[in-house]
Formats: C-alpha cells, structure tokens, sequence
C-alpha cells in the first residue's frame, strides 16, 4: 500500500535521482576536462552532493508528513537499521583502514551504505513483523 | 496488547479496508493492532474507542490484567 506520503517522497526521489545523475555526469566532465578550479571547483564538486542529502531530507519529510502512526514506525525501525549498518561499516572500516589492513575508501560511500540499509530495515520489519512488516 | 478489534469489526460486518477507511489509517495498521504486534496511540486508541462507541477498556485489554488472568 502507499500512502500520498509515500507517493510523495517516491516522486520526490526521483526527481533528486535525476538531478543527481545531470550533476554528478556534468562534474565528472567539467574535472575531466579541467574547466574549473579554485572556489568554482568547490561548487561544481559540492553539487552532486546536495541532491543525495535532498533524499536525505525527503526522508524526514516522509516523516513528518505520514499521517499513519503505524506506517511512520515501519519507516523509524528501518531507518534506524539503515543508521545502525552504515554506521557499524564505517566505524569498523574505518579502524581497519587506520591499521593499513584495508585501502581507502570515499566517504560518501557511507551514503551508499546507509541506502542500502534501508533495503535491509525493509527485511528487518517483515522479518520481525510478517506480513505487516512489509 | 490483546484487543477485542476483530469480533467488534466482524459484529459490524466490516472488513479491514473499511475499518481503516473509517479511522483514516492504512490496512496494514488495523491488521497490525489487531494481531496485536501494534499497540495504537493513546489518540488513536480513543479514535477506535469512539467508533465502536465502547470504553478504551472494553476493546483493549490492559497488559497488567492480562498478567493477572
């Protein structure tokens, strides 16, 4: 089922998605070709950025704007499954990078992580809750 | 939390979709608080309550004296 909340954040998503696919594609371009430099290159590498942390930001408006109680918990729980992943990855990463056991990996990965952890709140909740998880 | 929500609704003849539809809530939460892995909010609770026209009591049982029983 999907709430207008929901269809809300899902349209949302998308439209972040497809800005973030144009600034990531347009910057790559713009350093491969080294057209920027100084504060300009700041800017153009900041911008694919600000449309992942848009998610980000949809994410707590689905939260304020759901006016299911019960939905609205399903949402905290894998969110705090996606928080509690991502989190748990990069902390242990990050000590097995420091002891030169593993190579270096961009931060932004942590975003990469915390997405698919909400994959895994997603399994979480039909795991723990069955059918009224999903 | 144990509850009387499936008999009341059945008394009615209503499904589960126009419970919801009359709480204004999805299908998932009235199949949630009904099984019992949900327990509403107080707001909601009263929502129901005033509903079926009973005592939040007479729906919903409470923890203690269930431990009790």
């Amino acid at each position: 089922m999907s709430s207008l909340a929901q269809k809300r954040y899902n349209r949302r998503t998308i439209a972040l998605s497809i800005v973030y696919a144009l600034t990531l594609l347009g910057a790559v371009y713009a350093f491969k070709h080294h057209w920027v430099s100084g504060a300009a290159a700041v800017i153009v590498g900041v911008l694919p950025a600000l449309p992942i942390i848009g998610i980000f930001v949809a994410i707590g408006r689905l939260l304020v704007e759901e006016t299911d109680e019960y939905l609205r918990i399903l949402i905290v729980r894998q969110t705090l499954w996606a928080s509690g992943f991502a989190l748990s990855i990069a902390t242990l990463w990050g000590f097995l990078e420091s002891f030169e056991i593993v190579g270096h990996v961009e931060s932004y990965y942590v975003a990469v992580l915390w997405f698919g952890g909400l994959g895994l709140g997603s399994a979480m909740n039909r795991l723990t809750l069955g059918k009224v998880g999903a | 939390m144990t509850n009387r929500l499936r008999v009341l609704r059945a008394e009615r003849g209503w499904s589960q979709g126009d419970l919801a539809d009359r709480l204004e809530v999805s299908r998932q939460s009235v199949n949630a608080i009904e099984t019992g892995r949900y327990d509403p909010s107080l707001p909601l609770a009263f929502r129901i309550a005033e509903l079926f026209e009973r005592a939040i009591e007479e729906i919903f049982v409470s923890p203690s004296k269930e431990k009790s029983a």
